[in-house]
């Protein structure tokens, strides 16, 4: 699945090499129809899109091609005018998207929360700490093994900011750059007994972990998706047939019971509201 | 064209002024599958030797298992390895799983085959007189087989050649087995995949072409040592 994405990304890359112009790349690569979806590793890993798109396919005349890559790789996807349409979690790079006025319409459509999780037994004894600032501060203390995104994330920008908030330098030598997607990292951090930070929602999804949760709730660790009609798109009409669709009550709903049958709770959390009938 | 010509100057940059992130990617490439085709030569030249030239029962089906070695996925190798290196899994105390010695035993478990397959094809090869011949002459085993590898060695100097080749190249089991951990277990073409994911492609490009300078490097000095006794052979 990661090579198939990193495929479709780069032969979209190579696309928009061609041709100078925003928006071309989409154009050269896609068929009528097809609209390329730029989002993060935690949508696909989660197993989301693969619950609701094909309802989306199913409604309309729009073909989508997701490219799940970390938040800040999608974003540049579709600076570079190789995207559609983002979905993301990365609010302060959105909001320079906005600005820098690449994107036509940035609306609220999910959230759920980060999470810090750890071994089972909790060597660093994080779940004692009363806030994220002080389980941090122990798990640098005690020199744990601590897993990171590595790869200018969503996740790891959210890592960084807490890092940052709490004054900590993360480079002792138990801290690990994956450079990857949140799913492997999961699974390099319970095989290392490592900490990290993730999204519920992969983490719930992820199978045969050996890891548990072990300090959540924080205001701070939210987290919040956007969808993102990019400025000139080559397919804008699937663009803002897909935003309006994601954003629209019947898939709020759907969202809402996405994993709700297999992990007690659901994933994501509906957050759209502007939902229409 | 820009994104292109900004990752060739990008990686001209890092090539030439001999990043230290490169390096050391390259040194931690170079070790691993140096290290992992050392070990499946070691094993892989004997027992080729063998399955070419004893008869025993069941040869025929150990042949095809080593020719079906050769076209097994390297990511499905790295899964039965990552599967028995897993924390949970039978070899999990050795706590190999995402460490280079992990990789070792990956990449050893993908050259293995090939190294093994040639060398048994390159033992067939022989005149089947040589071996008598040698026999008549009174040597005894161990000199038989020496004088065989002699015989043998451009075949067999291939069969390394291929061996590095494909543990070198694969990403695959890399992936699965040493998780791309920065400093730790990244090597040359998990560093590629990570960049061009990342749209990074100075790096990359600066990656692929040290991966391929690396393996026409260790090619040419085998190469050479081919080539000059295969002179010497001839004149």
């Amino acid at each position: 699945m990661i090579r198939a994405a990193v495929a479709i990304a780069v032969l979209t890359l190579l696309a928009g090499c061609g041709s100078d112009g925003e928006g071309s790349g989409a154009e050269a690569a896609g068929a009528e129809g097809a609209l390329i979806l730029a989002t993060t590793t935690s949508t696909r890993d989660s197993g989301l899109l693969d619950a609701i798109l094909p309802r989306f396919e199913a409604a309309g005349d729009c073909a989508v091609k997701p490219v799940a890559v970390g938040s800040g790789e999608a974003i540049e996807i579709a600076r570079r005018g190789d995207a559609d349409v983002l979905l993301a979690h990365s609010p302060a790079e959105e909001r320079a998207f906005m600005r820098e006025g690449h994107g036509a319409d940035r609306r609220l459509v999910m959230r759920n929360d980060f999470v810090l999780v750890g071994p089972t037994g909790d060597p660093a004894d994080v779940a004692a700490a009363p806030d994220v600032t002080a389980a941090l501060r122990r798990i640098v203390a005690a020199g744990a093994p601590f897993a990171s995104r590595g790869d200018d994330s969503g996740t790891h920008a959210k890592e960084l900011d807490l890092w940052r908030l709490a004054g900590l330098e993360p480079d002792w030598p138990d801290y690990l750059e994956t450079g990857q997607g949140m799913g492997p990292t999961l699974q390099i951090a319970a095989q290392k007994r490592a900490y990290t930070l993730t999204d519920r929602g992969t983490f719930l999804a992820t199978e045969g972990l050996d890891s548990r949760i072990v300090h959540e709730g924080d205001r701070g660790l939210a987290n919040r998706y956007h969808v993102i009609e990019v400025r000139d798109a080559a397919n804008a009409a699937c663009a803002a047939e897909f935003a309006d669709w994601i954003t629209q009550a019947a898939t709020q709903r759907a969202i809402g019971s996405f994993g709700a049958d297999r992990f007690e709770e659901p994933l994501f959390v509906p957050a759209s509201k502007d939902g229409r009938g | 064209m820009d994104l292109i010509w900004d990752g060739l100057r990008r990686a001209f940059e890092l090539v030439v002024g001999l990043d230290a992130t490169l390096l050391e990617i390259l040194g931690r490439s170079a070790t691993v599958s140096l290290t992992a085709t050392a070990i499946a030569m070691a094993i892989g030249i004997p027992a080729g030797t063998a399955l070419g030239l004893l008869r025993f029962p069941g040869r025929r089906l150990v042949a095809v298992v080593v020719y079906t070695g050769m076209a097994v996925p390297t990511v499905a190798v790295g899964l039965v390895v990552a599967l028995l290196l897993w924390r949970s899994g039978p070899l999990g105390d050795l706590e190999l799983i995402y460490t280079p010695g992990g990789m070792v035993i990956a990449q050893v478990l993908i050259a293995l085959p090939l190294i093994t397959g040639i060398t048994m094809a390159a033992m067939q090869a022989l005149p089947a007189e040589l071996a008598d011949q040698l026999r008549a002459l009174g040597a005894n085993r161990r000199q038989l087989v020496i004088q065989l590898w002699l015989e043998a060695r451009l075949p067999l100097l291939a069969a390394v050649m291929a061996g590095f080749g494909h543990a070198i190249s694969e990403v695959g089991a890399a992936t699965i087995v040493g998780g791309n951990i920065h400093g730790q277990t990244q090597v040359l073409t998990t560093a590629i995949v990570e960049d061009v994911g990342r749209g990074r492609f100075g790096p990359a490009i600066a990656y692929a072409v040290v991966l391929v300078a690396l393996a026409f490097a260790i090619n040419a000095v085998l190469t050479s040592v081919q080539q000059r006794s295969a002179a010497w052979t001839q004149a």
